[in-house]
């Protein structure tokens, strides 16, 4: 896959519910093989390539990443936060971050006489833009503005970490797939919103859509870390089939399609249980009167930090997965 | 207005049982020409006032938080359960208990007979009984019974010129306005919602919002004011007396960014006070209207109030003559147009 497009789309801003630029970006790359490219009520912004089987499948991929609203400025200038999605608030101090304007600034906790940063909590934790006064920071931010983790793309061999890689290297991957598949099916090509605030922006798509199948796309846990939780899953293995998260239990004929899919073409997957943590797949499997919903994933290390890292190669996986899916004309059925 | 809010705030409508509520605004918009109310399966009051235009609606809701009977001791006491309420603002409160209101109270031990130890604890509802004077089990359970609603028996009072005193302004004050806004004629196809079950999870919405399949939703709200001395920087929330607050983002909703200037901007043109709600907890019925169906545009205007959640909070008149002057204005001047 191009490491340009994947820059380009990791780079760009969108806290959930601020997804705008996001979506600019990511339309450049799916205009072309769509034939026609909308936005909904919600923000989702949806590319639908026609088919000729009059069944249609939808691919879910969040547009949004964890950030910071700015909820008061002190008379120091000193914006007061809360947390937009599962912002960690010791990971996110003395971090640089950036808002949609393009002002930059950096995080610290108050309440420094009286403890480390280990028992910072979010109430403390303030953006410090440079500003002397609130007069001049009212200058540059607003209430109610955003800002985001400042994304860093950092090669390490076939490896690579970043932030939002949670779920922007998902939006490119469908991005690819666009380009890349096969299908004789209608695809809806869905890159959401407000995923990261609890899955809201899946469902109203799917409403609208009422796709035969939704397959959406996500980060996972892994379990190669240094003691870590137990989990099956590691880098580099593949792409990971999702049995169930917090939100959702697969449907045993989504697995069984997405893994005969992957054994076909011979594409490594694993199995993945995911213990803690939802995605768009369980929202849109209960739209309207149910929606057959599977997810493939991609192992991620250090999800909800700056350094998301993961596996080029699952990446690359996860394309020719989705692609294979695609291609197949008998869609899972009840 | 004021008259409403204080028969509102002076009824009992725990969640789940806001018929004395819903019955009240039924006669209140009785002599309304052109509004035409049903009750949904749920107990929502859904007012249709039709109109050409987009579908535009106003929404409040009816229940307020308090407790339920879950039965009698040998003693007579009566234990109960709850949701969204602080065991520390119950104690020693006066109550009302099922459909025919007896008067009871919430008891705990008295200060003399306390240890050095039982001061510093904090009881919870689990401790906690209500006292309606019965001899014993048989003899409570002759006056109430199991899933009588309790609420709190707090009179309505105006304080000074420009306050009032009363329990369930969270969301009282929102029924009150929108009672006064269906009087209106607006250029659209207008909906005023009073749903029920807000306090215990926004249950009601979910119905309201996916038969009414609006375009566009206003909430109105009764939200927590904490401007207290110690508090600093954002923990307040909303000040009272600073105007009415809109909404950015809360647990349940983030407003787009059009409604924020939509609500802002009219506020700022018609010279009417407000400010931010600075704070992300708390939810309202603007998250399951929000993505009902295929999703829809929402926007909340609160009104600050003083220890809600509590058996008395206390309100700002000019605030929620505020809260009524930017919802007319935004409906008047067809601002909803301008999220579409």
């Amino acid at each position: 896959m191009d490491t340009t497009m994947i820059k380009n789309i990791l780079g760009a801003y969108g806290p959930s519910g601020r997804e705008d630029k996001a979506a600019e970006t990511i339309k450049q790359y799916v205009a072309p093989y769509a034939d026609e490219v909308y936005r909904d009520t919600m923000g989702n912004l949806i590319a639908h390539k026609r088919g000729t089987s009059g069944k249609k499948i939808m691919l879910s991929a969040h547009m949004d990443q964890i950030g910071f609203i700015v909820v008061a400025i002190d008379e120091k200038g000193f914006l007061r936060v809360a947390r937009v999605g599962g912002v960690n608030p010791i990971i996110a101090t003395a971090r640089e971050v950036v808002f949609e304007n393009g002002i930059k600034g950096v995080t610290y906790f108050e309440n420094t006489a009286k403890h480390g940063v280990n028992e910072a909590t979010f109430n403390e934790l303030y953006i410090d833009i440079g500003c002397a006064s609130r007069e001049e920071a009212e200058k540059k931010v607003a209430i109610g503005d955003m800002a985001v983790y400042v994304t860093n793309y950092v090669e390490l061999g076939e490896r690579a970490a970043c932030g939002a890689m949670d779920d922007r290297i998902c939006c490119a991957i469908v991005a690819e797939a666009m380009k890349e598949m096969k299908s004789e099916h209608d695809v809806y090509a869905v890159f959401t919103v407000q995923e990261e605030v609890g899955c809201r922006g899946g469902s109203p798509a799917a409403y609208a859509i009422e796709p035969d199948l939704n397959i959406s796309l996500d980060v996972t846990g892994v379990g190669d870390i240094p003691e870590c939780s137990r989990m099956a899953v590691s880098l580099g293995c593949g792409p990971t089939v999702k049995v169930m998260d917090s939100s959702v239990i697969v449907p045993p004929v989504v697995r069984a399609f997405i893994e005969a899919a992957a054994e076909e073409d011979g594409i490594p997957y694993q199995r993945e249980v995911l213990r803690a943590g939802g995605t768009d797949t369980g929202a849109i499997q209960r739209t309207r009167g149910g929606i057959l919903s599977g997810c493939i994933s991609v192992p991620t290390r250090y999800i909800h930090t700056p350094v998301e890292t993961v596996d080029m190669k699952d990446v690359d996986n996860a394309v020719k997965l989705l692609c294979a899916c695609l291609k197949r004309k008998e869609l899972p059925r009840r | 207005m004021l008259r409403r809010l204080e028969e509102l705030s002076n009824l009992i409508g725990v969640s789940g049982d806001e018929g004395r509520v819903r019955r009240y605004i039924k006669a209140e918009l009785a002599n309304i020409d052109g509004l035409d109310m049903k009750t949904d399966a749920m107990g929502n009051l859904i007012v249709h006032k039709a109109g050409k235009g987009p579908k535009v609606m106003v929404a409040a809701h009816m229940d307020e938080v308090g407790m339920i009977v879950i039965g009698a001791l040998d003693n007579g006491l009566i234990a109960y359960g709850q949701r969204g309420i602080d065991s520390r603002v119950v104690v020693s409160k006066r109550v009302l208990v099922g459909d025919e209101m007896i008067e009871g109270v919430i008891g705990a031990k008295a200060i003399h007979l306390q240890t050095a130890a039982d001061r510093k604890t904090v009881l919870g509802h689990s401790e906690l009984f209500v006292d309606i004077g019965a001899k014993d089990k048989d003899d409570a359970l002759k006056y109430v019974k199991p899933g009588d609603r309790i609420g709190f028996a707090t009179k309505f009072k105006r304080l000074g010129e420009k306050r009032v005193l009363g329990k369930a302004l969270d969301d009282r004050v929102g029924c009150a306005i929108l009672m006064q806004l269906l009087a209106n004629d607006y250029e659209c196809d207008f909906y005023g919602v009073f749903t029920v079950q807000e306090e215990v999870g926004l249950r009601g919405m979910y119905a309201a919002a996916y038969s009414v399949a609006p375009d566009v939703v206003i909430v109105l709200e009764g939200t927590t004011a904490n401007d207290m001395p110690e508090v600093k920087n954002v923990g307040f929330v909303t000040k009272m007396s600073h105007g009415l607050a809109i909404s950015f983002m809360d647990n349940a909703t983030i407003v787009s960014p059009d409604m924020f200037k939509a609500l802002t901007e009219t506020a700022n043109t018609a010279g009417i006070k407000w400010q931010p709600r600075q704070g992300t907890t708390g939810a309202n019925d603007q998250g399951p209207a929000q993505r009902m169906r295929a999703g829809c545009k929402t926007g909340c205007i609160s009104v600050p109030c003083r220890y809600i959640h509590s058996p008395a909070s206390i309100a700002d008149i000019d605030d929620i003559m505020g809260a009524y002057a930017l919802a007319d204005a935004f409906l008047k001047n067809k601002k909803f147009n301008e999220v579409l």
